[in-house]
């Protein structure tokens, strides 16, 4: 489903991202990939958001090259991918409710379906008493679960969460862990990014890991070149 | 689907206009500077050219005839002298009007009373006071009468004297500070509204900028450019008409209080000509703010949609 093909990403400044990454990952897998800080894991999820484009090689979103994508095509895209932050990136001057209802609206969903499926997805994520609350004033927990139930409201073919749990407690990060592992139960591909050990045992699945740019090493290595 | 985005697109901008209210308060501020700068130059505009007009119109011409000349044939120069493209208006004032003029002007010098009254008849003749539509024009006027024309080989026998050339200095150099007036009325008008544009349009992209981030984030969950550009382009248009009703709020009473105390000072009743020309004013006002809005909005964006 998603595919880079000798990718590296070098900035301006002369550091190195990533340096020759070739990896693969499937319809419906929950990937988990670790590394400490520097790794180059968010620069991986940006390139697969179309946030920035790789200095060499191709970034695949069901075999296609997403940097030779338009701008239209780019937000086509985007609406097939849920992205959930550490730092959780919500519209501060936007209620938990019309959060959710602006990915809906960009969507292009009317309203009938936003009046509907926001509540629910509010309920799902254990935030129905927040919904008229805006982010600040949301615990760290509270702010990552509303983020994750606006990355899936569109039903996502591919969630991606970068350090999800960097900023919260042992009891959110477990129920962050588990809203994910519930929404890969769904069928949607879910590609976790942390540097917590901990969290990668809870996890369990198919783990990539990561140093300096480079794949150091991949559960599946069948489908990875190292 | 387009009204329900239009919809959507005009209560989210409403929304973050009222929930950034610290912004849209100095946004609505800075506009309203902008737009009673623009409100002060149109005004100042009339009032030069009110000044400009009421010496325009103390200038003439003055064509004095003969003592004998027949009336008759004056006032048949007046008519070919009216028929001129340049001319606004001719006067004609009689030799009786004149030597009454006269009289009252001297009405407590009786010595030159008493030598008007032994001449025993009126000293005076006809006068015809042209007007032209424009000072520039005096020249030309002259020439009809003083050149080789027909109308002055007619007329030449019962035509005094022109004074035209006494005053050529006079209006030579009234035209020169007319042109100038006007000149630097528009550079003025020009660089004071440009100076208010940029002060506006750095203002708004100010209030984008500290924005920015929710832009990136309004892209990264899916929104296209237009989607994230139009509720901005409400929020620019709502600072637009905030600062016009704002701008006339100040500026009615402000010409109302000069309407009633500076008419004499300034030559023009500023509330009058102010409510007159509401539409053309204040309209071209508001749709100069709008527009502002608008364009400063729409720019700043841009900036930050490349995500």
């Amino acid at each position: 489903m998603i595919k880079f093909v000798n990718v590296s990403k070098a900035y301006p400044n002369g550091s190195v991202a990533l340096e020759d990454v070739n990896l693969e990952i499937e319809k419906g897998e929950f990937v988990t990939i670790v590394g400490p800080s520097g790794a180059g894991k968010t620069t991986l999820n940006k390139l697969m958001l179309a946030e920035e484009e790789p200095t060499e090689g191709t970034v695949l979103f069901e075999n296609t090259d997403i940097n030779t994508f338009n701008n239209a095509q780019t937000t086509r895209l985007r609406r097939r991918i849920g992205m959930v932050f550490q730092e959780f990136r919500l519209l501060p001057n936007k209620t938990a409710y019309e959060n959710i209802a602006f990915a809906m609206e960009a969507a292009g969903k009317s309203d009938e379906e936003i009046v509907s499926d926001v509540p629910h997805v509010l309920q799902l994520v254990d935030l129905a008493d927040r919904m008229f609350h805006f982010p600040n004033q949301l615990s760290g927990g509270e702010k990552q679960r509303l983020a994750i139930a606006r990355a899936i409201i569109n039903q996502p073919e591919v969630l991606i969460a970068d350090e999800p749990t960097g900023n919260l407690d042992m009891h959110n990060t477990s129920e962050v862990i588990e809203i994910l592992k519930k929404i890969n139960d769904l069928g949607t591909t879910v590609v976790l990014t942390t540097h917590d050990q901990q969290l990668i045992k809870a996890v369990g699945q198919r783990i990539i890991s990561m140093e300096r740019g480079r794949i150091v090493g991949d559960d599946n290595k069948a489908r990875t070149t190292v | 689907m387009f009204w329900i985005r239009l919809k959507r697109v005009i209560k989210s901008g409403w929304i973050n206009f009222r929930r950034n209210s610290v912004v849209s308060y100095a946004a609505i501020l800075v506009t309203t500077i902008t737009l009673a700068v623009v409100t002060g130059l149109f005004l100042f505009q009339a009032v030069l050219n009110t000044a400009i007009v009421n010496v325009e119109n103390k200038v003439d011409i003055a064509v004095y005839f003969t003592v004998n000349a027949p009336e008759d044939q004056i006032l048949a120069l007046e008519t070919d002298l009216e028929k001129l493209p340049e001319v606004a208006s001719v006067q004609y004032i009689s030799a009786d009007q004149q030597v009454l003029a006269f009289r009252d002007r001297h009405s407590n010098d009786y010595l030159t009373l008493e030598a008007l009254d032994e001449l025993g008849n009126n000293p005076f003749g006809g006068l015809l006071q042209i007007t032209a539509k424009d000072p520039s024009q005096y020249e030309a006027i002259a020439q009809v009468l003083e050149g080789n024309t027909t109308i002055a080989q007619t007329n030449s026998q019962i035509i005094d004297r022109i004074n035209y050339s006494q005053n050529k200095t006079v209006i030579d150099q009234l035209n020169s500070l007319i042109f100038n007036a006007r000149r630097i009325g528009l550079v003025l008008t020009l660089v004071l509204a440009l100076v208010s544009i940029i002060i506006m349009y750095t203002t708004i992209r100010l209030t984008i900028y500290m924005a920015r981030d929710e832009i990136g984030i309004m892209r990264l969950v899916g929104a296209s450019g237009a989607y994230v550009r139009a509720p901005f382009l409400v929020q620019g248009i709502l600072y637009g008409a905030f600062a016009w009703l704002l701008t006339n709020i100040v500026f009615l009473p402000l010409t109302y209080l000069a309407g009633t105390k500076l008419t004499t000072l300034l030559g023009i009743n500023l509330f009058s000509y102010y409510t007159s020309h509401f539409f053309s004013v204040s309209g071209l006002v508001l749709v100069i703010g709008l527009l502002l809005g608008m364009i400063s909005s729409l720019l700043a964006v841009r900036r930050y949609l490349n995500v």
